[in-house]
């Protein structure tokens, strides 16, 4: 019961928060539209992210549901101004963007959509600096296990 | 408590652990007697597919190692798996570990497994460390692969595995039955069912769904302790991590599952801060290539006993990791081994460790009359449909390995033929025993190799591109160098399809050379008829696959296999987990 309550209570605040910032932040079409992960990339972030360790990336190997592929992103690198991910084979690769407040913890947790197996990257900026990690998942045909 | 300590004790580094080193004395009672060591016994079997009476099963010649899994166990088949454990061919443990002589073996040494032969072994070697002093832990696939589990959802299993005395499982094929129907079995079950990678999903929490611990989303009860010769030990249980999508989600639609090796390290450090065990165990479904790497990222482990790919591995293989070492298992399959997990423990820490792989030999132990009576009671009402008689065996029939068994062969050749179709498939389970030479196959050979929950058979037009595809993805889900990325399951079988495969290339270039039995070159735009079955998406509207193999069976009587659909393999020659194979190409 109170995993259910939390949750709803997180839902709310997650909406309340995102809502104002899809209505009204300077959304960057040309990044949603893009049909290459790097033409999005620099698009939205006029640069080319470098490998960080300090980004933790949760996702599963191998997705039991393409539709909904759960993914976490969080971070300790310092002054965090947003997160993002990117699927770079889907036929539009910028998936989700998240502006960070200073005072915000760097945790995003979303469900993606999958079309087929892919690289899937995790971006942060911070610092002016815009860093990376990533991981393979596998979008499959099942039916074969032993 | 400092986990570098470790002493790992070797005590079996002079017999494979098996029963040569015991039979060689000569007649003892018991053969499967062995010198006292430790303090704690732990006794693991594994993916015994709902077995109940002994059976034969078939080790593979082809089981292929890639990357790092190459040339070490499992990937050793025959003669190599022999070589590496100094066990001479023509024995009994080469019987029982290896396909090699199979039907002359099978003949020689008798059936193997069946639970009350099983259960004389589990007692006696429970008996011999007294009262207290040992866990009985079963892997999973427990409740599916034989006519009697499917026709009683399971519940045959469950009742045999209170008689059997099983204390803790994890499961995989029992996530096939449907989601209230696996929690009765379980309310049923005497024992603990544990997992803590199944989880409810966060929408299926929402709407009410009932779960082992709401906060967490723990479906089951993750770990379970135990008081065992005065020793805490902890097992924590990881089910089959893929289910959903090696299996129909639509039996379980509201469990998740995964890897979740971050959650598994957290559990670890939780069970050893929280609850001071002497040992920590995992009992797992992951597949042996999957604990290695899990065991190499998790630490604070002190054995990972492992099922799933069937292996049957004479020793643990040590894996170093950051905590200190981990020792990880697999058991076989289908009742045809018990391992027995010797522990010396210490205060907080294990010691040392013996280990042996016992094949449960149904002539060299007297049947459990308590048992024997229970199965009997079992199949009693279905005798007479698991007792008919189909055709004859007019060759070893058996599935297990990489590619086409020669009973899958059968199974793809029956699909054709009954729906008149020009190529079929079906899945590489590893599960299904064997019929040797000669043998009649009855209806519960048939069910063996088919019982489950999802037979509907189909029959549909696929193009070229789509076959190859399916190709690739099951290629890829057996041959994908990170075993995280594997399924576990074998190649899907062909019937009326040819090709070539490279199992060290990468995702969509391992298959080639696509032509039909007639010599026919696979046209990628072209469509044909393909018939199978055991489709995880929606339910196909044929009859179950076991109807169509027994009307095949009845009207060929005897049943040869004139040509494997078995595929040129390319890049693997010298690779310990292929021998007697005959479409090798450099």
């Amino acid at each position: 019961m109170h995993r259910r309550l939390l949750l709803k209570g997180i839902v709310a605040l997650g909406a309340m928060a995102a809502w104002p910032r899809l209505l009204w932040a300077s959304r960057p079409d040309a990044a949603f539209i893009a049909d290459n992960a790097e033409d999005a990339i620099m698009a939205v972030f006029g640069q080319m992210p470098v490998a960080s360790e300090q980004i933790k990336l949760k996702i599963p190997d191998i997705a039991e549901n393409g539709a909904v592929v759960p993914v976490t992103v969080s971070t300790d690198l310092a002054d965090v101004e947003s997160i993002s991910i990117v699927v770079v084979n889907n036929p539009t690769p910028f998936v989700a963007s998240f502006d960070m407040g200073p005072r915000m913890v760097p945790i995003v947790s979303v469900r993606i959509k999958m079309g087929q197996s892919s690289q899937v990257l995790a971006l942060v900026k911070a610092g002016g600096t815009l860093y990376s990690t990533s991981r393979d998942v596998k979008v499959t045909i099942g039916g074969c296990g032993g | 408590m400092n986990r570098r300590d470790f002493v790992w004790m070797l005590g079996c580094a002079s017999s494979a652990g098996l029963l040569s080193g015991c039979v060689r004395g000569e007649l003892r009672d018991d053969p499967y007697e062995s010198a006292s060591f430790g303090n704690v016994r732990l006794l693991h079997f594994t993916d015994c597919h709902a077995q109940l009476t002994p059976i034969y099963f078939r080790e593979p010649n082809v089981n292929i190692g890639i990357g790092g899994a190459a040339g070490r166990p499992p990937h050793l088949v025959g003669q190599h798996l022999l070589d590496h454990i100094g066990t001479a061919r023509g024995g009994r443990d080469a019987y029982a570990l290896t396909y090699l002589d199979f039907a002359a073996a099978a003949e020689k040494f008798g059936k193997v497994g069946g639970f009350a032969h099983l259960k004389t072994l589990i007692d006696r070697q429970r008996a011999e460390v007294g009262d207290g002093n040992s866990l009985l832990l079963d892997g999973g696939d427990t409740w599916q692969g034989s006519a009697t589990s499917l026709w009683t959802r399971g519940k045959d299993m469950v009742d045999a595995c209170n008689l059997l005395g099983v204390d803790v499982m994890t499961g995989h094929w029992e996530f096939t039955y449907r989601a209230e129907e696996v929690l009765q079995n379980i309310e049923r079950f005497n024992g603990e069912f544990i997992a803590q990678n199944v989880r409810v999903t966060e929408d299926a929490l929402f709407d009410g769904v009932s779960a082992y611990d709401e906060d967490s989303g723990h479906v089951f009860k993750p770990y379970s302790m135990h008081e065992v010769g005065g020793h805490r030990i902890a097992i924590i249980g990881q089910a089959f991590p893929y289910t959903p999508i090696a299996n129909p989600r639509r039996f379980i639609p509201d469990w998740t599952f995964g890897i979740r090796d971050d959650d598994m390290q957290e559990m670890v450090e939780h069970v050893r801060d929280t609850e001071k065990p002497d040992a920590v165990i995992v009992l797992s479904h992951n597949g042996m290539d999957v604990d290695v790497k899990m065991a190499s990222r998790v630490s604070g482990v002190d054995a990972i006993l492992g099922g799933h790919t069937h292996d049957g591995v004479p020793q643990p293989i040590v894996v170093e990791n950051s905590g200190g070492k981990t020792l990880v298992t697999n058991a076989g399959s289908n009742g045809k081994f018990l391992a027995v997990l010797d522990l010396d423990i210490g205060k907080g820490k294990v010691k040392g460790y013996r280990y042996r792989l016992l094949p449960v030999f149904a002539n060299l132990l007297p049947a459990d009359a308590g048992m024997q009576a229970y199965i009997d009671g079992v199949r009693k009402p279905y005798l007479d449909k698991l007792e008919e008689p189909l055709a004859v065996a007019g060759t070893l029939l058996y599935r297990r390995g990489n590619f086409n068994g020669t009973f899958d062969q059968v199974i793809c050749d029956a699909l054709m033929e009954v729906a008149d179709a020009e190529i079929s498939l079906s899945p590489g389970f590893r599960w299904g025993t064997s019929v040797l030479p000669g043998d009649t196959i009855t209806m519960e050979r048939v069910m063996d190799q088919t019982a489950m929950t999802y037979p509907e058979t189909y029959s549909r037009e696929m193009s070229g591109a789509e076959l190859k595809m399916i190709l690739e993805s099951v290629a890829d889900n057996l041959f994908h160098k990170d075993p995280y990325y594997q399924q576990g399951g074998d190649m899907v079988r062909l019937g009326g399809l040819n090709f070539s495969c490279d199992p060290t290339a990468k995702m969509d270039s391992r298959i080639s050379d696509l032509t039909l039995d007639d010599g026919r070159t696979l046209d990628a735009g072209k469509n044909y008829k393909v018939a199978g079955w055991a489709t995880v998406g929606s339910e196909s509207p044929g009859p179950p696959v076991w109807e169509v193999v027994a009307e095949y069976l009845k009207d060929k009587k005897i049943i040869t296999v004139n040509k494997l659909n078995t595929p040129k393999l390319r890049n693997i020659s010298g690779n310990a987990g292929i021998a007697d194979y005959s479409n090798l190409l450099e």
